[in-house]
């Protein structure tokens, strides 16, 4: 293995264990710098194999290196040292060993060349990313639960449908698959699970937001976007994943117009995003793979970005419910700003990046004349402006005065925000840098006038509709229901009735067996106990009294 | 007292009329940009506008409806 081929997941999961040790001014310096080494060794990677590996019979590729694992890793280290960046006054070590570790999963999951390696990374990334959820502390544990019990389940459905795979195909090669067996429907089961598409969605909206201020930072990025990849990478075409894709976009933008906390809020539009990319992967042309990439790219830096504005204002309040918040630009102007820059950015705003990575997707519906698809995709497109794009800075920065007069955060938290705003804009005014990095050539214009035309008028009207059924959308004290209902409440109480019931059955049982039991010592006593009549010991007077008795009946029988 | 620029109603006014001015800018220009439509409708007269305001409605009541029966108050899962 030489130098080049260090696997870069090595460097951030190494990083992740050593911060802990670390006190003073070493923690942050390894914080930021660990990232920056992790990103130098990404590019690093040639491509092909790099680093191989033998164990129990199999070999692991550690490293395979192509344009589309260079890009997702690349926005993962980006990521991770921006999130160090944000997360520098977080005083919970363990969250910020766990992130790393999580970011390293991540990272070595992009780069895996075989089954076994991805398999490992992903269960990595589940453990790494629970902790996160739980070094919150007792209010986050039953969520914490819930998050590890539904991604266990999902890497015993990939753990199934890997040895099944190997087992048909005799091949660990992690590679395109198409949809025709078992084992590959619990493969994407598995993937899909982590992506966040429903029914198992739930864990998202359940989770994150119970996750620190800085925590959902580093959530939002790496879970559901190393699904997008993984499906990129294995299943491009597949056409169940354009539907699942849409019902995820319209799931995403209709709950989230229904909730009140800050984060749930960006939480499900964490799935109506990855909705977006998966509709891309299943149309699956080279434009629309392009697309679906680029989204993912462009998403993690916007959706980091609305989440450090919103954990922000956590940090500052400790409210995170749209009833208690609004009137916050006069005292957070900086960061009302960056929140906005993430929401136009979401809403893919022309000249910021959302709007060259997402038109791609819509443009590859249209040009395979999916006409159902694309009229959905731009009436999603309308959607994510109503409830991300002006929703959430509306209700958390305007709004009403709330009477806070919060501070801006701490600089180093600002000046990640500012990082991920230029970033926006940046990617969203030249674009070129980034469909550079793209797995297939760019054939693609994103600035016509027609596009800008169109996209324009489908977003300020959305505005439009927006203010104008603003009564419709007060804020309520309120949640919304969803699947987790399932084994949130009727699991428990179908289990707490099955205890009352097992519980009777059980009582009666052994008051029967207890009361038979002792019938049968008591039934014994008495014939057999010291005073029964078998076991009384009769005095030799009786005996001879009887005798004579039987002598007597004799003698008169004699007689007769 | 509450009296930023940003929430005096000489503002507000204003605030809207500059975005009255945007919105009927929008539609105006597609008399001038050529669209390259794919199926049919997306090529009506202010297509992106009518559409997107529609969808937003259509979206705006079906989580009223869905909110009708699946909101609960936030304390649900705490009893």
């Amino acid at each position: 293995m030489t130098a080049s081929a260090l696997p870069p997941a090595l460097v951030l999961i190494a990083a992740g264990i050593l911060l802990p040790m670390l006190s003073g001014r070493l923690r942050p310096t390894l914080l930021l710098l660990a990232p920056l080494l992790t990103l130098y060794l990404i590019w690093q990677v040639p491509d092909g194999v790099a680093a191989r590996h033998a164990y129990l019979g199999y070999e692991l590729v550690l490293v395979k290196g192509d344009a589309l694992s260079r890009l997702f890793a690349t926005v993962f280290a980006i990521m991770a040292f921006a999130g160090g960046l944000f997360a520098l006054n977080q005083r919970r070590v363990i969250e910020l060993a766990a992130a790393f570790c999580y970011a390293g999963a991540a990272i070595g999951v992009t780069f895996a060349g075989d089954w076994l390696t991805v398999f490992i990374f992903w269960e990595l990334m589940a453990i790494a990313s629970t902790l996160i959820i739980w070094s919150v502390g007792p209010s986050a544990y039953g969520a914490g639960l819930r998050y590890a019990a539904i991604h266990l389940l999902g890497g015993v459905l990939l753990m199934a449908g890997i040895v099944g795979e190997i087992a048909s195909t005799g091949s660990t090669a992690f590679d395109k698959l198409t949809l025709d067996s078992v084992p590959r429907g619990l493969i994407l089961a598995a993937f899909l699970l982590n992506a966040g598409a429903w029914p198992l969605s739930a864990w998202l909206p359940d989770a994150y937001p119970e996750s620190s201020w800085s925590g959902m930072v580093f959530l939002s990025a790496f879970t559901t976007k190393t699904a997008v990849f993984v499906l990129l990478r294995t299943f491009p075409g597949t056409e169940l994943l354009i539907y699942v894709g849409l019902f995820m976009v319209f799931y995403g933008i209709i709950y989230a117009i229904l909730e009140n906390d800050m984060r749930r809020i960006l939480a499900y539009s964490i799935v109506n995003q990855v909705g977006f990319m998966v509709v891309g992967i299943g149309i699956g042309t080279e434009m629309a793979l392009n697309g679906a990439a680029a989204h993912a790219f462009t998403h993690i830096i916007y959706k980091a970005l609305l989440l450090m504005s919103a954990g922000s204002v956590l940090y500052m309040t400790e409210r995170r419910k749209c009833t208690d918040l609004g009137g916050l630009f006069r005292t957070m102007p900086f960061t009302a700003i960056c929140g906005i820059v993430g929401a136009l950015s979401i809403s893919s705003f022309p000249l910021t990046s959302g709007f060259v990575s997402k038109s791609m997707i819509s443009e590859a519906a249209g040009k395979e004349h999916l006409a159902v698809v694309w009229y959905l995709l731009a009436a999603a497109s309308a959607g994510v402006f109503l409830h991300a794009g002006i929703k959430f800075p509306w209700f958390v920065f305007f709004q009403k005065d709330s009477g806070l007069r919060p501070a801006e955060p701490p600089w180093n938290m600002r000046m990640a925000m500012a990082f991920f705003a230029v970033l926006c804009i940046g990617i969203g005014v030249a674009p070129q840098a980034l469909y550079a990095l793209l797995p297939f050539g760019v054939d693609y214009i994103p600035y016509t006038a027609s596009h800008v035309v169109f996209y324009l008028q489908l977003l300020l009207f959305s505005g439009l509709a927006f203010f104008l059924m603003l009564n419709l959308l007060k804020r309520t004290l309120t949640i919304t229901l969803d699947v987790d209902w399932l084994y949130r409440r009727a699991g428990v109480s179908l289990a707490k009735s099955f205890d009352r019931l097992a519980g009777r059955g059980w009582s009666g049982i052994a008051t029967w067996t207890t009361g038979g039991a002792s019938a049968v010592g008591r039934a014994a006593r008495y014939y057999h106990g010291p005073e029964g009549i078998l076991a009384r010991s009769l005095p030799t007077g009786a005996m001879a009294f009887w005798a004579a008795i039987m002598l007597v009946i004799y003698l008169a029988l004699f007689y007769l | 007292m509450d009296d930023h620029w940003l929430t005096r109603d000489s503002t507000i006014r204003l605030l809207w009329i500059v975005f009255a001015i945007a919105l009927a800018g929008t539609v105006l220009m597609d008399l001038v940009v050529h669209h390259h439509p794919y199926f049919g409708l997306d090529g009506t007269f202010g297509f992106g506008a009518w559409f997107g305001f529609a969808s937003c409605v259509l979206l705006i009541l079906a989580a009223k409806a869905l909110g009708w029966m699946l909101k609960r108050p936030d304390t649900y899962y705490d009893s």
